[in-house]
């Protein structure tokens, strides 16, 4: 399989989460799709790390990973209280940072 | 301070003058104490308004004392210079402004000028306070009144001692505040109010031109003393001396009331009678005069001055005259006179050492007669229940004849019949221009003419209303006499107590005796000639501008009396015609004033005001609206919804993105 397979997918997977990011009100599929535009990154990173026969871009596919895991360790934490506070989890809701 | 030689009479009159300097040395003997002249009346200033209620009972005593002590020891002074070889004395009182660069001392010079105004305020003055105390007897305020006048005389006295223009100046603008006092004494009345500031705003102009002098001499001569700006004044530029000449004018045209700053003088009158006389026989008016002729050796270099001051002199000793002809209310005859009289004396202090001795000793005589003319008129006024209108007079001299002699002889004096005072010194100054030779000579001579043969007209009219032809005693309408004390039912006229006849009989002397005293044998020019300059040409009798002149007299005598002595006077003023009509409004002094300055400067505030309002605050406005309004609508943007704001970073991503793509390709 040529790169341009992969690249192809990785196109793919990130608009599909960029347009989840953008269309969906629920704050954990809002994660999710985050999640998912990443890793549509990582697969990029990989693919053309593995065309160009280096490894920078599997090291930096580690980095992305390991900053995905602590993103979503805070943004859980946030999104716990926000579900607390307001017994709802639609970003729509909270829209308080107006004006 | 050394003896320093201030080289008077100078360049441009250099051939016509044989005096040359003048020593002025350091006060000695009697003299060290020319300081006491003006702190009399300081004094009796202070007490006076300082003391409060407590002095209501002597007051008036002590504030007579105070000019008459000044006079005793103006005397004094005077004999001391007389029998000395230095006349000019100068007399260091302390230093002022000591910084480097810039010295002003305050001190006293006393010369044979300034003696001759000491005399005049404090002898004059010293009369007009005893008068007062009658005049002003029934008067609650009456110790106020002596408060202010011996601030006055205090003032005038300053002004007339400096021996710097920075001391005279303080003793100018004490003037104008006493005047302004004293004009307004009766503030309960509006038309005194308004009087009052006007006189003061007036002034204000020709300050203005005092000022601006006072400034230039400091720029140009680092100094402001009489002998150092008189040294140096020959070194510098004809445009110097001319702008200090012009500016000197300005200042005494405001003091003065000379054509144009004239229109306070007759507004004046809304003072009592006693302050009338002082400001127009001693002092205030005096001091312009007193100003051109001490500047002598500034204006001795520049013509054009000089032009100039003969010229405002001539236009007011005409404008004077002729508004003195058609007023009804006998003090602003007199006034009308006063103007046209001081008119004379700045055409003097324009023609060269000529006309400074005259012009000097017409203002002494002038003081004599007409502080005896007012305190006639005030006599009168104290017997007719405080009535003005001269048409409501009529055939007082029956009644009133201390007053009727002192008043007559006033006014013999006045129009220049020999040998009263007025013949002597105003002769001398219409021959004083009539040979100043040329053009300008002969117009200024005919309009001197002109005026003597007016003001013997207006004085004839004020004659024949006042004493002769039939009673008139009508009283006022109810409203139609503003200072008409309780319009009494009848006015019984009498004649006034002691304290104010016998000021006027001694006025009267000096109005017989003053001029032939200083005139005859030059005496009066043997003694101002150091300061002033000897007159060129020794002054001849009855010479053709002389006899000249008394024809016109004679003549406006005889038209008098045919149009107020032979024909009954109605007690209405007739209709008049288009001279009558104008000279009874100060021949439109305000008008013009309200014309030239006051709308103009009124339409300029209103413009002002409206390029503020529309155009500086407009654009500021317009800005702080625009960046308002933007603010406004770009704020509805942040709407709080993340989905929002993440597509916004999308869309910016996705330009940036594809900016980055065009770019490449």
């Amino acid at each position: 399989m040529s790169p341009v397979h992969y690249v192809a997918l990785s196109a793919i997977l990130f608009v599909i989460g960029a347009v989840g990011v953008l269309v969906r009100r629920n704050a954990i599929v809002i994660f999710m799709c985050v999640e998912l535009m990443l890793n549509a990154c990582n697969l990029a990173f990989v693919a053309f790390a593995s065309m160009h026969g280096n490894l920078d871009g599997q090291v930096i596919a580690f980095f992305v990973m390991v900053v995905a895991a602590a993103e979503v360790v805070v943004g859980l934490a946030i999104l716990m209280a926000i579900y607390r506070a307001r017994r709802s989890a639609s970003v729509d809701d909270a829209n308080l940072l107006k004006y | 301070m050394t003896t320093l030689t201030g080289t008077l009479g100078a360049h441009a009159l250099a051939a016509t003058v044989a005096a040359g300097s003048v020593n002025i040395v350091p006060a000695a003997g009697a003299l060290r104490l020319s300081w006491l002249l003006i702190a009399f009346p300081i004094f009796g200033a202070a007490v006076l308004l300082l003391g409060g209620r407590r002095t209501n009972v002597w007051g008036h005593l002590l504030g007579t004392a105070m000019p008459i002590a000044s006079f005793v020891y103006g005397v004094i002074a005077f004999f001391t210079l007389l029998g000395d070889t230095d006349r000019s004395q100068d007399q260091h009182l302390f230093s002022w402004i000591p910084v480097a660069g810039f010295q002003v001392n305050v001190g006293l010079l006393t010369d044979q000028l300034s003696i001759s105004f000491v005399l005049l305020i404090t002898g004059v003055g010293s009369l007009i306070h005893i008068y007062s105390i009658g005049y002003m007897a029934h008067d609650a305020e009456r110790r106020r009144f002596f408060g202010y006048l011996n601030l006055f005389i205090a003032a005038m006295l300053l002004l007339v001692l400096a021996d710097n223009y920075l001391v005279l100046y303080v003793g100018w603008e004490g003037v104008g505040l006493a005047s302004y006092l004293l004009i307004g004494f009766w503030q309960q009345r509006p038309s005194a109010a308004v009087a009052a500031k006007k006189a003061f705003i007036v002034n204000r102009v020709g300050d203005a031109g005092l000022s601006l002098a006072i400034m230039l001499m400091f720029s140009e001569f680092g100094t402001t003393s009489f002998t150092g700006v008189f040294g140096t004044v020959g070194q510098s530029g004809s445009g110097v001396t001319t702008a200090l000449g012009l500016l000197l004018l300005l200042g005494a045209c405001g003091k003065s009331a000379q054509v144009p700053l004239q229109s306070w003088l007759l507004d004046a009158m809304e003072g009592p009678t006693p302050v009338s006389a002082l400001i127009h026989a001693a002092t205030m008016v005096t001091a312009g005069v007193y100003l051109l002729v001490r500047s002598n050796p500034i204006l001795a270099l520049s013509p054009t001055a000089r032009l100039g001051i003969t010229v405002v002199g001539a236009v007011t000793l005409l404008w004077g005259a002729i508004i003195g002809c058609a007023k009804d209310d006998i003090k602003k005859a007199l006034a009308g006179s006063t103007m046209s009289q001081i008119g004379y004396m700045t055409l003097g202090a324009g023609l060269g050492p000529a006309g400074y001795v005259f012009a000097i000793a017409h203002l002494l005589a002038h003081g004599f007669f007409k502080a005896g003319l007012f305190l006639g008129a005030g006599s009168v006024m104290h017997g007719m229940n405080d009535e003005t209108d001269m048409r409501r007079y009529g055939a007082l001299w029956r009644v009133m004849p201390i007053t009727y002699g002192t008043f007559g002889l006033g006014y013999l004096a006045i129009i220049g019949i020999p040998p009263f005072s007025g013949f002597f010194t105003k002769d001398g100054l219409i021959e004083a221009a009539w040979d100043k030779g040329g053009t300008s000579g002969a117009i200024l001579a005919t309009c001197a003419l002109l005026g003597a043969g007016i003001t013997a007209f207006y004085m004839t009219r004020v004659m024949l209303m006042t004493w002769w032809g039939k009673a008139r005693w009508t009283p006022a309408e109810a409203g139609e006499s503003p200072g008409g004390a309780a319009h009494a039912p009848e006015p019984h006229p009498h004649e006034s107590p002691g304290t104010m006849t016998i000021p006027m009989i001694l006025l009267a002397v000096g109005s017989v005796g003053a001029g032939a005293f200083l005139i005859i044998g030059q005496r009066f020019e043997n003694f101002l000639g150091p300061v002033t300059g000897v007159p060129p040409t020794a002054h001849g009798w009855l010479t053709f501008p002389g006899i000249v002149a008394l024809v016109l007299v004679l003549a406006g005598v005889g038209l008098a009396w045919m149009m107020y002595g032979r024909v009954p006077v109605p007690a209405t003023a007739p209709k008049g015609r288009f001279l009558v009509v104008a000279a009874r409004k100060d021949l439109y002094g305000d008008a013009i004033n309200e014309s030239v300055l006051m709308r103009p400067g009124q339409w300029l505030t209103r413009l002002s005001v409206y390029f503020d309002n529309r155009g500086v605050d407009g654009l500021v406005n317009t800005l702080a609206a625009a960046v308002g309004g933007t603010s406004g609508r770009v704020r509805k943007t942040e709407n709080g919804f993340v989905r929002s704001y993440a597509l916004s970073m999308f869309v910016g991503a996705a330009a940036l993105v594809t900016l980055l793509l065009v770019v490449r390709l």
